[in-house]
């Protein structure tokens, strides 16, 4: 398991979103967490991301407890990569900038290197024209395929993405989707929230229905989103069929 | 149609020709008030009953002559210590800024001292500080005690210090706390996080109210005239003594605002520059 996590509390005051969440995810799978908003589907990115201190339980990475309060948070977080629904760019960095920053700063690589690694994914992704280019001047799709990026380029063994896609313009959707069914093809693990069902079916290999602070069904996309077991999946389902049809 | 075959319409033309017609209306109002505003203020103060006795004792061309060489002298005093006194206390400012947003159990007293600090010398008038530090800490007989001048100064960046840190903090706190969300996942460390992420946003974004207090900083360095030093201040003060005139106050008055011009200048600019970047964002 590259991913485990068991029993997980997290509670803001007297709300609890996260009420002893139980999720696995295996080497090169892609796991999309679907769910009504505060479900808890961010709030468990966050935490095991260790932006979010648990309450309860054990969040395990490769094996190794990282909610243990000895381990360092700093590098675990070098081996998650997160990314957000409004991109969180650095606005006073070029894209280039934004992108070398963790590996130069963090990760002591030679400025050149990282440099032309960056290159490297600019090119791929066809923004290698916006390496100077500061945030506000590229649109929300091409801020989010740099996000991406910039968490890339540190080589994570798993990436979390919290609705990439939510604060984009529709037209805009598909070049992010592309480029996260291009990672899964490279065997990237990720963990993705998604308001996006038919994406999910698309490229999840699990999706996993979030209810209350809990896993409250899982399986293939075929089944959770077709034949779904439980009563407030389906009815969840059908809000989103009927949203989708006004 | 390409836009070099583009002609305005004929209604697009008369309002064209009514806007000029506008702009060159509206400029000659400007100078017309402006020169009516300007004449009765002019009649108000030389036709008032004691104008010429104000001319002889303010506004001697003959003592402003004599005694300007003598006030430069003293401006270049000022002017140093407006050069010294800003960067001492814009770097003090923003190191106790950042000192009060460190969290954990070990900086608790760092984070109660400077924000004691802030508080205190933020309520306590500059003058008091000035004597207790120019003449208080010489009457301690320390050895190596510096001069009057150096502990003015100082007396000046403790208390501007205290006003920069406050402002340096507010554009820490404006930066949204994804940023810094972004970093730490990008497994940036906290330190990282503010040098690299935040603290350059925070200093962009409070560049125009830093400048503004820079420009208060520059006149009140004549305050350390009270301590003894001779600047631009003291030195009209002597010319007053010795002329029965207070020509020279308006001497030294005039040479502050043009000292303070080009830092104005510059205050604008940055603000106006701020101010479009923030709505071309949005």
């Amino acid at each position: 398991m590259v991913l485990s996590c068991t029993d997980v509390r997290k509670t803001f005051g007297s709300h609890v979103v996260l009420d002893g969440l139980t999720l696995d995810v295996g080497e090169h799978e892609v796991v999309a967490l679907i769910g009504a908003s505060g479900s808890g589907k961010s709030t468990l990115l966050r935490c095991v991301n260790l932006l979010a201190e648990i309450d309860d339980g054990v969040i395990r990475l490769d094996g190794e407890d990282i909610t243990d309060p000895r381990v360092d948070p700093d590098s675990v977080r070098q081996k998650i990569g997160l990314v957000f629904q409004s991109y969180n760019l650095f606005p006073h960095m070029t894209v280039l900038d934004n992108i070398t920053l963790a590996p130069v700063r963090v990760h002591k690589r030679p400025a050149a290197e990282a440099r032309d690694q960056a290159m490297e994914w600019l090119n791929r992704v066809g923004l290698a024209d916006k390496a100077g280019s500061y945030p506000d001047n590229l649109s929300g799709g091409q801020q989010q395929r740099v996000a991406i990026v910039r968490a890339l380029v540190n080589s994570p063994r798993l990436l979390l993405l919290d609705e990439v896609t939510s604060a984009l313009d529709p037209e805009l959707v598909g070049e992010v989707l592309t480029m996260i069914r291009e990672l899964k093809g490279e065997g990237m693990t990720m963990v993705l929230a998604t308001h996006e069902m038919g994406f999910a079916r698309q490229v999840a290999d699990r999706v996993a229905f979030l209810d209350k602070g809990r896993v409250l069904e899982q399986g293939p996309p075929s089944q959770v989103l077709g034949d779904p077991v439980e009563p407030r999946t389906r009815q969840f389902l059908a809000r989103i069929i009927e949203a989708g049809r006004l | 149609m390409s836009p070099s075959q583009y002609e305005p319409s004929a209604i697009q033309q008369g309002r064209i020709t009514f806007r000029r017609r506008k702009a060159v209306r509206s400029v000659l109002l400007a100078a017309l008030s402006t020169a009516i505003v300007g004449t009765l203020l002019g009649v108000l103060v030389t036709g008032a009953p004691g104008w010429d006795r104000v001319r002889q004792s303010f506004f001697d061309p003959r003592i402003a002559r004599e005694w300007l060489p003598e006030i430069l002298e003293g401006l270049w005093l000022n002017l140093r210590m407006l050069v010294f006194c800003a960067l001492a206390a814009l770097a003090l400012g923003l190191l106790i800024a950042v000192l009060r947003t460190l969290r954990g159990p070990v900086f608790f007293p760092v984070r109660a001292l400077a924000t004691l600090y802030t508080y205190s010398f933020r309520g306590l008038p500059l003058i008091i500080v000035i004597y207790l530090m120019a003449f208080g800490i010489p009457g301690l007989r320390l050895e190596g005690t510096p001069s009057v001048t150096v502990l003015g100064g100082a007396a000046i960046v403790i208390t501007y210090g205290a006003y920069l840190a406050e402002v340096f903090r507010a554009g820490i706190e404006s930066v949204h706390p994804s940023q810094i969300a972004a970093a730490r996942s990008l497994g940036l460390s906290y330190r990282q996080s503010m040098r690299f992420v935040v603290l350059p946003q925070a200093v962009r974004r409070v560049a125009p109210p830093l400048l503004n207090d820079t420009v208060a900083l520059q006149k009140d360095v004549g305050l350390i005239s009270l301590a003894g030093p001779i600047d631009a201040i003291r030195m009209a003060q002597i010319g007053v003594a010795q002329t029965a005139n207070f020509t020279p106050y308006v001497v030294a008055g005039v040479l502050f605002v043009l000292l303070a011009l080009p830092l104005i200048a510059v205050t604008d600019w940055v603000t106006l520059r701020a101010a479009r970047r923030q709505n071309a964002g949005t």
